[in-house]
């Protein structure tokens, strides 16, 4: 510790230090520490209570020197005088304060003299009051009792009198009609004449009122009974019958019956959700109250105590009020059944949502009901109905737009322009569908709106979003699209079909944009809308696109088999129906084969419209100009092989089958890739296996052969182009004459030049 | 366990006739005749060797023409039908006859191959089933199970039925039907009902499938658009008398209940180009046999609709331990209709598939470019059927 700061601290502790050693004289040792403790035991310590002075003295003597000793005196005498004039001080202090303290008491003794005396002058006066007092008592008691008679034979009187009125009082009232006025009167004199009823003059009394009550009951029962008295009117009649002693439990059930005559009668007219709201619910929660104010909540006051009401009629009132909201139930629901037009929504909501909001007030009048939870079942109910009935709208939409399509598609056949319809059809009725979906979810949103009372019950919050609206209605249509898409290509009949290809082509295009991209769109729209908290397990994307891909798969490979189809027949009639051996020598190509060329180059821009080119294997740049290897089909053709043909005398099975080798196996129904090459590809190869298994069936002459080998030429020149690998046509349509070589009874082939000059000219 | 390998055969010439020898139940031997316009049309026999797993041929001149459709008694195992093709003044006619095989084709085949095929006998003609008036005969259906004395034909439109008498040697026939009808009708194929005492038929033109009452020469069904396309083939269950397999042109096989013929019991698809030829196992008819221009074989299991739908029932003396019983009862869960296998050893055309008459287990198939294949059921599946 720095000197600096030491002066000021060892102030302070020097006084502690002679305030505690005065202390420790004075025998206080509270602040006894255990530094001061261990200080006292130590017998040379000159402050510790266990000083010695011998010890100290001879301490000193032995261990110091003489001017040390010398110092130590001085200091000793110092520290001595000090002491002195402090005990001084304090003794001179504490002799003040005495002083006074005596000079206090003294005071004190004197005041407490004079007190005595007065306290001894007050108990003689109140001695004498009391004496006094007790004589005026004694002088006036006699009176006193006289006059506490007299009043109260007075009251008496004034009872008497009043009981000898009673009869007339309550005749008038009950021509006034103040029943309530006339029954308190009765009451308040029952147990008078109950107790007097031995007296003859009181029977009488008592006989005439029972009478006149008899009759006021009597007429409070005909109102009662009455149709046209007002629930409040009707509360009162029972509460004061209640007053007369009549039958609680008979009196329950006259009520109940009562306000359901009187609600029933609502319920009669009742049609609308708003008269139901306003007229039958409240009557019904007035009904309650009232009822509830009469037999439920009352002080039970005697008897009525002890016949347990509360329990047996809040039982009443419950069957009561679930038989009544059974059956406005009932009618609410066929209401809302009948709600069929999905124009407007919001209008079903607000309606729901007041039928809801009112039911709330009986959960409040009357909490035990079942009757609220009912209610609400029945808003889930109809919003799931509502659900339903929207996605058969939607239903119904796409299969109208798709008529509107295939209308438009059976049109445009006529107009120049009508090439470009079917691209912008799809663009067209992909919007349509989605706009709807879109418009449908918007009304359905209604039902979760923040303002609906019902919106935040659990099942809105959860299930009527993810199964409801989700899984119940966008699910559900994308299912039902990818499904109607599948049933086009099974109902469609074998035989072509009633749907037109180009339908077919255009729902596999809308399919796979679904799986591309719409689907997970929607989805992502709806789960945005509703804030779907998926509890339940619900269809994931993946599913449905995959669903959405299978159905553009299948709808696209339809679509090839139909096609394919229209011309396969086109060239098996036309093998079928000639007569191949007494046929004449070829001039012209086929008109039918013409014709297939045709169809095909149109499939191919229909196709193109909607799909994209797709990869083909690189061609030659001559490919039209090939020819066929057939020439060397028939072991007596080798003479007229062209060059280029395989000049060894082959076998034509070795030849094909070495061919077969090392071509892999076509399959001719087999499903296609989403692009045009493709497509074409399909078309093409089912259309010419066609031909080659009619080919095979006949029997060709000369001309025969020789028009089958100008209709393959032909056909090599224009369908090439269309097809991913032009090798399978070429193999294809080899293998066409090579099978109609084997049929042909003369098979002396044609030569290439004069095919391709009949080709040329078309 | 390895399924042995399929045995092929290679003709040198097309063929699309194929049948088993049906009066034949001790050899497994298939005859195939060839087309060709050329050369001198043959019948080959096929007899396979199961031991060895080896085949044995022998050659038979049919000088006649190209066949078609080739047809064995039923009764006589030497006796055949064929349907072949006849050009005269260029005119292509399919006429139908009924041949005897020369008695000593079975002696000596064995041991001179070489001879044999060198120096071919020929087929003794036994009758024409005269056709002149009627035309072109698609196919010649003998009766099933009869004694070789009845058979009939369907030429053009019309179904005639045939009395053999003097060992087959005279042809009459007893009565005919003709289908009348817009347009072409031409018969396609046809199957005499093995059921009700061999009095019913069923035909094929164009998508319709027909059932003819024998007795009367009446139509008693007809399934119209029975297949998108044109019908190829039929048959009919061994062991269910209502139940028949069509297939055609729209690459599907159907299965139909005659008594409802508004939709068809089941549809298999599995082929991806015409259907040609289906054929019922002889015992175990949840065996079927398909045939297809995609060059395949498919051989389907069709328990659900067999009479047979949960296999056999196994005794509980069979099992000897505990263990055992549930291995079998795994395996005895009731097949599900599925394809057994395809077979894929043809390259060309398959025409014609046919099950042998001999042993149930094994089949023959002949594709368009001369190779006929034979095939046995999976052993696997042949145990779990027998077991």
């Amino acid at each position: 510790m720095s000197s600096a700061t030491t002066p000021p601290d060892s102030d302070p502790s020097g006084r502690r230090r002679v305030h505690s050693m005065l202390k420790l004289y004075y025998g206080l040792n509270e602040e006894g520490t255990a530094a001061e403790q261990a200080e006292s035991l130590d017998p040379c310590d000159i402050n510790g209570p266990h000083f010695d002075p011998e010890v100290y003295l001879n301490k000193l003597r032995k261990e110091c020197s003489l001017g040390e000793l010398m110092d130590h005196e001085s200091c000793m005498v110092k520290q001595i005088r000090s002491l002195d004039s402090d005990m001084q001080t304090l003794v001179y202090e504490n002799y003040n304060k005495f002083i006074s303290a005596t000079d206090t008491i003294r005071k004190m003794k004197n005041d407490f003299k004079k007190m005595e005396d007065e306290m001894d002058c007050l108990s003689a006066n109140m001695a004498a009051i009391t004496e006094f007092s007790a004589r005026i008592s004694g002088t006036l008691q006699d009176q006193h009792a006289q006059i506490t008679k007299l009043s109260g034979v007075h009251t008496l009187l004034r009872k008497l009198q009043f009981l000898f009125e009673l009869p007339a009082r309550l005749n008038k009232c009950l021509e006034l009609q103040a029943y309530a006025q006339a029954v308190s009167a009765h009451r308040r004199a029952r147990c008078v004449l109950q107790q007097y009823s031995h007296m003859p003059s009181f029977r009488g009394i008592q006989d005439d009122c029972h009478v006149i009550m008899e009759q006021l009951a009597q007429q409070l029962r005909q109102k009662f009974r009455d149709g046209g008295s007002s629930a409040k009117d009707l509360s009162e009649c029972v509460e004061l019958l209640l007053q007369l002693d009549e039958p609680a439990e008979e009196l329950c059930d006259k009520f109940l019956s009562h306000a359901q005559s009187r609600l029933e009668a609502d319920l009669q007219g009742l049609e609308f959700i708003d008269r139901g709201c306003n007229e039958f619910v409240s009557s019904l929660c007035l009904v309650i109250a009232s009822y509830q104010e009469l037999f439920i909540n009352r002080p039970q006051e005697g008897e009525l105590a002890s016949k347990n009401i509360p329990e047996m009629a809040n039982g009443k009132l419950h069957v009561f009020v679930d038989t009544l909201a059974a059956r406005y139930f009932s009618l609410v629901e066929r209401r809302i059944q009948e709600e069929k037009g999905v124009g407007d929504n919001s209008l079903l909501v607000r309606a729901l949502d007041r039928f809801h909001r009112r039911l709330q007030a009986i959960t409040k009048l009357l909490p035990g009901s079942a009757v609220p939870s009912h209610g609400t079942e029945i808003v889930v109910r109809a919003a799931r109905e509502r659900i339903k009935q929207y996605l058969s709208a939607l239903q119904t939409f796409y299969h109208d737009s798709l008529t509107d399509v295939r209308q438009a598609l059976a049109a445009p056949r006529l107009a120049v322009g009508g090439a470009s319809a079917s691209g912008e059809l799809l663009t067209s009725l992909s919007n349509f569908i989605l706009n709807q979906l879109k418009s449908v979810l918007a009304s359905v949103h209604l039902f979760t709106a923040k303002d609906i009372t019902f919106s935040n019950k659990p099942y809105f919050k959860g299930e009527f979003c993810s199964q409801g609206v989700r899984e119940g209605l966008v699910v559900s249509f994308i299912k039902f699209i990818c499904q109607s898409s599948r049933q086009y290509c099974e109902s469609a009949g074998d035989r072509g079909g009633s749907t037109p290809p180009a339908l077919l082509l255009l729902l596999s295009r809308l399919c796979l944009d679904y799986e591309t991209s719409t689907i997970s769109y929607i989805l992502t729209l709806t789960d945005e809308q509703f804030l779907v908290q998926h509890h339940t397990p619900v269809t994931p994307v993946t599913a449905l696109c995959a669903e959405a891909r299978e159905a553009a798969q299948k709808l696209l490979n339809h679509y090839v088999k139909v096609q394919g189809l229209i011309i396969s027949q086109m060239l098996r009639k036309s093998v079928e129906t000639r007569d191949w051996v007494n046929t004449i020598e070829p001039r012209n190509v086929r008109a039918v084969m013409k014709r297939v060329v045709e169809d095909t180059t149109s499939i191919d821009v229909q196709v193109g419209l909607l799909y994209e080119e797709g990869v083909r294997k690189a061609h030659s740049s001559d490919s039209s100009k090939r020819t066929f290897s057939v020439y060397s089909s028939s072991r007596q053709q080798i003479r007229y092989a062209p060059s280029y043909t395989p000049s060894a005398p082959m076998d034509t099975n070795l030849l094909s089958n070495i061919h077969k080798l090392f071509s892999e196996r076509i399959d001719i129904f087999s499903p296609v890739e989403f692009n045009k090459v493709s497509v074409l590809t399909g078309i093409i190869k089912i259309s010419l296996k066609t031909f080659l298994e009619c080919v095979r069936l006949r029997t060709f002459g000369r001309y025969g052969l020789q028009q089958i080998q100008v209709d393959c030429h032909y056909l090599q020149m224009y369908l090439w182009r269309f097809v991913s690998d032009e090798n399978l046509v070429h193999f294809l349509l080899d293998e066409i004459v090579g099978s109609a070589a084997h049929r042909c009874l003369d098979p002396s082939p044609m030569e290439q030049s004069v095919i391709e000059v009949i080709c040329e000219r078309g | 366990m390895d399924d042995d390998a399929p045995v092929i055969y290679g003709l040198e010439f097309q063929a699309r006739a194929l049948t088993a020898q049906t009066a034949e139940t001790d050899a497994i031997r298939f005859l195939v005749g060839t087309q060709s316009l050329k050369f001198d049309n043959q019948i080959h026999i096929i007899d396979f060797d199961d031991e060895n797993n080896m085949i044995n041929k022998s050659v038979l001149l049919h000088d006649a023409g190209e066949m078609w459709h080739i047809s064995g008694s039923p009764a006589d195992k030497a006796v055949l039908t064929t349907c072949y093709s006849k050009t005269s003044e260029s005119r292509v006619l399919t006429c139908a006859a009924v041949w005897r095989m020369p008695p000593e084709w079975e002696s000596g085949s064995h041991e001179s191959p070489d001879d044999s095929s060198n120096n071919p006998q020929t087929l003794e003609l036994l009758c024409h089933l005269d056709n002149t008036t009627h035309g072109s005969v698609a196919c010649v259906l003998w009766e099933p199970l009869g004694d070789g004395k009845r058979v009939i034909s369907l030429a053009e439109n019309h179904v005639l039925l045939w009395d053999l008498q003097e060992s087959s040697t005279k042809a009459t026939i007893s009565s005919t039907a003709t289908l009348e009808g817009k347009g072409q009708l031409k018969f396609t194929a046809g199957k005499w009902s093995p059921h009700h005492n061999s009095t019913q038929l069923a035909t094929a033109n164009d998508t319709a499938i027909r059932g003819w009452d024998l007795r009367s020469m009446s139509q008693i069904y007809c399934i119209e658009n029975a297949h998108g396309q044109l019908v190829r083939d039929l048959d009919f269950n061994p062991n269910k008398q209502y139940y028949l397999a069509s297939c055609g042109d729209d690459c599907k096989v159907k299965f139909w209940d005659v008594r409802h013929i508004n939709e068809p019991v089941k549809c298999l698809e599995e082929h991806s180009h015409w259907v040609w030829s289906v054929r019922y196992n002889h015992s175990h008819d949840q065996l079927l046999l398909t045939g297809s221009s995609d060059s395949r074989v498919i051989l389907s299991n069709m328990v659900s609709i067999s009479s047979e739908p949960f296999g056999h029932l196994v005794d509980d003396d069979d099992l000897s331990d505990n263990e055992e019983s549930q291995q079998e009862d795994k395996g005895k869960e009731p097949l599900q209709d599925s394809i057994i296998a395809t077979y894929e050893e043809h390259e060309d055309s398959v025409y014609a598939v046919e099950w042998s008459a001999a042993d149930p287990w094994l089949f023959a198939s002949l594709s368009y470019d001369g190779r006929l294949v034979i095939n046995r059921v999976p052993r696997a599946l042949k145990y779990h059927i027998l077991l």
